[in-house]
């Protein structure tokens, strides 16, 4: 560390030193943090008041007028929509079965180990493999969904291009990609639950519901609230198997905020429309991140 | 008695309720390999005696150029990782042994990464990335999430586990401060780098929004841009093909993870509690 040793030699005195010292190992991560996290925020907010450059017309600062033409969007509230259905769709089954999962595999069951890593293995295939495998249970008349029902004498159904079905498919398979990766947090907080709470709720001849309802769902919360957090950042944040399984269609009928924000930036070139879209995206974020903080500090305090 | 009965069916409850759930869980995966591995005609033909073959794992490698893709993506995850390591071990340090000006605002301004991901500024970083001049390399996947928040976070939490004694003791032994980091630190942190490591390369492994944007070669693309392009319907690959070459591309991690188990489901805990 020859630059380190000529501070330290140079530098009397052990306050400043203690700065310079800190600064200098932290200056790659804050160069790196500033260039590519809070520079694109800021510069995103102010994109947000000006217009979009068009060939020699530079941008001009034109106020709340993006808002103005995104409140007015229809497209913007029916996508701001589906991303709702989507995260109602996703969350709250998603949380159950992770639950029930971590509850599942965390006795001592035949066989508990096989089961944990096909609840878990989901979780480390990239998005865009799961969605090209689900495609094909969608498909037409060839997919598995299909041949399943045309068992029971159903006629074909295309599941991915009907606005009525669209979604139910992306929401169930992305409730399988995802219960797994929460099922691990879950996993985590029950193996932290004493076993004497358990003998002794049993001992004063409580069932296991009871059990359950009673002492293990309150201990869960703040894993509860953690999840429920992160399920809601992934639900605007994923948007990967659209661009597999629909490209946002028909119809606009799958269509999700940041998918959304990709198309009006790089299909259309319409960077303040985007960069309005983005700034509604990051409120939502920051607005989640932040209850989640709000909650956890206090509610618990143990740590 | 009635007890007892009543006790062992409902465990018989669960047993039976883990492994429908695990069979349920599983099928969509077990039938890609289904897929992959027998002829097309097979594809929704479950019969036990049909055939085996490697053909359309032979084909799927030759429709597309997976062995760029490996290696982009190899390249990628090395040098994200590699680059994390470094840079929040550093910063890490710094926080918690530096008491440097603006500290805790500077530390609250790291946490806003883990708000506002780089995930998210697809349309801005775009922007920077051409005023850098580099749009369309493996170096600009790269750089948004070299500075992670999350890694800071993980490492200044272990870090500050390190017993004052250990570090007294370096110091009278006469070590320098980057030497109490490399000698004293690291060490103890060694565990917290696997798990963040590996979830680390998962994450990196299957990214793709941001991926998608930056590039536009066969030299860049990572498996999972590539893998979106081959099994595109406009490019007409049979199924069980398609099936194929989504097996080869998760086949690395899949496979790391089957014989890790313990250690990768470990780490993901480890990483979410912290």
């Amino acid at each position: 560390m020859p630059v380190s040793r000529l501070l330290m030699s140079r530098v009397r005195g052990v306050r400043l030193q203690t700065h310079v010292y800190g600064w200098l190992l932290l200056l790659p991560a804050a160069v790196l943090l500033v260039t590519f996290t809070h520079y694109p925020t800021v510069a995103t907010v102010i994109q947000s008041f000006f217009s979009t450059a068009k060939g020699t017309r530079a941008a001009e600062f034109v106020g709340l007028e993006n808002y103005q033409f995104m409140l007015e969007d229809d497209l913007f509230w029916q996508v701001l929509g589906n991303n709702v259905v989507f995260a109602l769709g996703t969350i709250p089954a998603s949380i159950a079965l992770a639950m029930l999962m971590a509850m599942l595999v965390n006795e001592s069951i035949p066989g508990r180990g096989l089961a944990r890593m096909a609840y878990f293995t989901p979780t480390i295939l990239p998005m865009v493999a799961v969605a090209n495998i689900w495609l094909f249970f969608y498909t037409p008349d060839y997919g598995l969904l299909d041949q399943i029902r045309g068992l029971f004498g159903f006629g074909s159904h295309n599941w991915l291009g009907d606005p009525n079905t669209v979604m139910g498919c992306i929401i169930v398979m992305t409730i399988w990609k995802e219960a797994g990766f929460f099922m691990i947090f879950y996993l985590a907080a029950l193996q932290a639950i004493p076993p004497e709470l358990r003998e002794a709720t049993m001992l004063e001849g409580a069932g296991k519901w009871y059990y359950f309802r009673r002492v293990v769902f309150p201990l869960l919360m703040p894993t509860t609230v953690f999840v429920l957090v992160n399920a809601v950042i992934n639900s605007f944040k994923l948007v990967d198997q659209l661009f597999i399984l629909t490209k946002g269609g028909p119809d606009n009928a799958s269509n999700l905020l940041l998918y959304y924000i990709y198309q009006v930036a790089f299909d259309y070139w319409d960077t303040a429309a985007a960069a309005t879209l983005t700034v509604v995206l990051l409120a939502i974020l920051v607005t989640a991140s932040v209850s989640q903080f709000y909650f956890l500090e206090r509610r618990t305090h143990y740590q | 008695m009635m007890q007892q009965s009543y006790y062992s069916l409902g465990r018989l409850t669960e047993i039976i309720g883990t492994w429908l759930l695990a069979i349920l869980w599983a099928l969509p995966l077990l039938y890609a390999f289904w897929s992959a591995f027998h002829p097309a005609e097979f594809s929704t033909r479950f019969d036990l005696l049909a055939p085996l073959t490697l053909k359309n794992f032979a084909n799927a490698w030759g429709v597309a150029p997976f062995p760029r893709y490996f290696l982009n993506t190899f390249v990628l995850v090395t040098m994200i990782l590699v680059a994390q390591f470094i840079i929040c071990t550093l910063a890490a340090y710094a926080f918690v042994r530096f008491a440097f000006l603006g500290r805790e605002v500077v530390f609250v301004l790291v946490l806003v990464q883990l708000m506002i991901m780089p995930d998210v500024l697809i349309v801005e970083n775009y922007r920077i990335m051409s005023a850098f001049g580099l749009v369309d390399t493996i170096l600009a996947i790269g750089l948004p999430y070299m500075a992670s928040a999350f890694g800071i976070f993980l490492l200044r939490q272990t870090f500050k586990t390190v017993p004052k004694e250990l570090e007294e003791a370096a110091r009278v032994e006469g070590a320098s401060t980057m030497q109490i980091l490399w000698k004293v630190y690291i060490p103890l942190a060694r565990p917290v780098y696997l798990a963040y490591g590996l979830v680390s390369v998962s994450y990196h492994w299957n990214n793709f929004l941001w991926p998608l944007v930056i590039t536009n070669s066969v030299e860049t693309r990572p498996l999972t841009v590539g893998l979106a392009i081959f099994a595109a319907p406009e490019s007409g690959v049979d199924w069980s093909i398609i099936t194929a070459g989504t097996l080869l591309a998760v086949a690395p991690l899949l496979i790391a993870f089957l014989l890790f188990q313990r250690q990768f489901v470990q780490s993901f805990m480890r990483a979410g509690i912290k």
